[in-house]
């Protein structure tokens, strides 16, 4: 299956949608489908939206944003996803926001099945002023007030990993993130992968998702690029560093997807026109 | 050997961390600190970055809290629940070293928005761990520059707790950790008076005056009667802290060719 056609099937206009990766692994290239298929109205949940939310909210495709740090890592800030809070462009952008500690609880919340995660979290913060999400429960053992936060059960996540075996079995490993969560948490789960082997060798604690649970894989080398795959490529820090200036300004940022994404047909093509431009 | 003020707030920073402590390293800033401490006086100082890896030993610094080199040189790698809930939740964390936009004189710290939350006039990144680092490592380590942008009257939004209002009222709360028991700025380091809790200047950098320092608050700062010079830097810190930074610079900006060949794996 592509990842034209695995997007095109699972993903709607309106979804709640996560791509997770805790700055490795973060599905690049399926954000760029999406962007290319036009979606929009998305509920996007991230705990660190990172370049591809900045990408995909730039770019119309969010109504709705669950995050709990949105920065471009060592760089600065996220300039689409700034634009889009204080200046409403390209349209209002609805936050839903946490804190790492409340969002992992929530993922995880998700995962097991439960209404909702708690968490010793958020004293002395005002983000549960802003976000009535953000509530409060009282322990029926010790009486100690604690915050709690909704279960995220979004209808699709997305994960890039490393490896996949012939049955469907993802395995995943390096900095892992909340992933494993965030894909037990979905109603549908899509993964594309650097490599796939027929099968994995036996290691007990190899498999992080089985493949009764992963709805699609897709074979993407370079999937996660310019995040990283541990063991296959490392983070393209220069990529960041630029993409400062890149998104800073609203026509350098809609030529620069026009150019990278919207004029490549793919994930590879688009890989091959950055490296002819970075030759050039 | 001349040296920058940010170089010595980075410096007096390291300085506060002792060898063998278990620190929970924040974005931006502190990450320098705690990485030159590791490289002079305290080399088994465990730290933990809420990407999960702990006790890592990168030779150069991260360009985000998420870099490869974190994994390839930790002692181990654990899930994001577990670091926030089994580690800092838990209590398995001594010192908590965040940065921040701003900063009041009670050690309450906005990385979240300034003006107004629902209209900002400049959003900033958000939260990230740092509420929850700041409510339970068993104490907080600040560093920021001092202006008087930085360190305001009143804050325009609280990520995250330090000592509230003063006067204990950060214990009434639940945060169950000691608090900024240390601020570093660029002109000096700050420390809770006792009782009101109130952040005053306890030590100043060689060079620097009170009147300078007073001019880069926004509050009028208060000044500890024992005030005390720090010791300028030594040349071992100053030596290592720039090869730290050079190394860092280097690889930062190294554009590595890009991978190309792995795209011939696919069918």
């Amino acid at each position: 299956m592509t990842l034209s056609d695995a997007l095109a099937h699972h993903v709607h206009d309106g979804n709640c949608v996560a791509l997770e990766g805790f700055t490795h692994l973060i599905p690049f290239a399926a954000g760029h489908e999406l962007i290319r298929q036009g979606r929009r109205d998305l509920h996007l949940v991230r705990m660190t939206p990172d370049l591809i939310y900045d990408q995909m909210i730039g770019m119309g495709c969010a109504r709705r944003l669950t995050f709990s740090w949105g920065g471009n890592p060592g760089v600065g800030s996220l300039h689409r996803l700034r634009d889009a809070i204080e200046h409403a462009w390209p349209h209002a952008l609805e936050l839903d926001e946490h804190s790492h500690a409340g969002m992992a609880v929530a993922y995880t919340a998700g995962a097991s099945g439960l209404p909702f995660g708690v968490l010793r979290g958020y004293q002395g913060c005002d983000l549960p002023q802003h976000n009535p999400r953000i509530a409060s429960v009282t322990c029926p053992y010790s009486g100690e007030r604690l915050a709690t936060v909704p279960a995220l059960r979004p209808d699709v996540t997305i994960l890039h990993a490393q490896v996949a075996d012939a049955q469907g079995n993802v395995s995943l490993h390096g900095i892992v993130g909340a992933q494993r969560e965030a894909a037990l948490a979905a109603r549908t789960v899509i993964v594309t992968v650097e490599q796939r082997v027929e099968s994995l060798p036996p290691a007990m604690n190899q498999i992080v998702l089985p493949h009764w649970i992963v709805n699609a894989i897709v074979h993407c080398p370079l999937g996660a690029w310019p995040s990283y795959a541990q063991g296959h490529y490392d983070r393209d820090n220069a990529f960041y560093l630029n993409w400062d200036a890149v998104s800073r300004d609203r026509q350098k940022f809609l030529r620069w997807m026009q150019d990278n994404i919207l004029s490549s047909a793919n994930h590879a093509e688009m890989m091959h026109r950055v490296a002819r431009e970075r030759a050039a | 050997m001349s040296y920058t003020a940010d170089e010595m707030m980075t410096i007096a920073a390291a300085r506060q961390l002792r060898n063998g402590d278990v620190c929970f390293v924040g974005i931006g800033l502190p990450g320098a600190a705690c990485n030159l401490a590791r490289m002079t006086h305290a080399p088994d100082l465990v730290l933990i970055y809420e990407s999960g890896t702990v006790g890592t030993r990168p030779e150069r610094l991260p360009l985000s809290i998420g870099d490869g080199e974190l994994a390839q040189t930790a002692a181990y790698v654990v899930s994001l629940p577990e670091v926030f809930a089994y580690y800092l939740q838990a209590g398995r964390v001594d010192i908590g070293f965040l940065g921040a936009a701003q900063m009041d004189r009670f050690g309450n710290l906005n990385s979240t928005a300034i003006g107004d939350y629902a209209q900002p006039h400049t959003r900033l990144p958000g939260a990230g761990g740092a509420p929850e680092i700041a409510a339970h490592a068993a104490q907080t380590f600040v560093v920021m520059k001092a202006n008087p942008r930085s360190m305001v009257e009143a804050l325009d939004f609280r990520t995250s707790g330090g000592f509230l209002e003063g006067h204990g009222t950060r214990q009434t709360q639940g945060l169950r950790g000691a608090g900024p028991q240390v601020v570093i700025t660029d002109i000096g380091i700050l420390r809770p008076a006792p009782g009101s809790q109130e952040l005053q200047l306890h030590e100043i950098y060689p060079g620097a005056s009170v009147e300078q320092a007073r001019a880069a608050f926004g509050w009028p700062l208060q000044v500890t009667n024992a005030l005390q010079t720090l010791g300028a830097p030594s040349a071992r810190e100053l030596e290592t802290l720039r090869a730290l930074q050079r190394r860092s610079a280097i690889a930062h900006l190294h554009r590595q060719p890009l991978p190309l060949h792995l795209l011939d794996t696919c069918p």
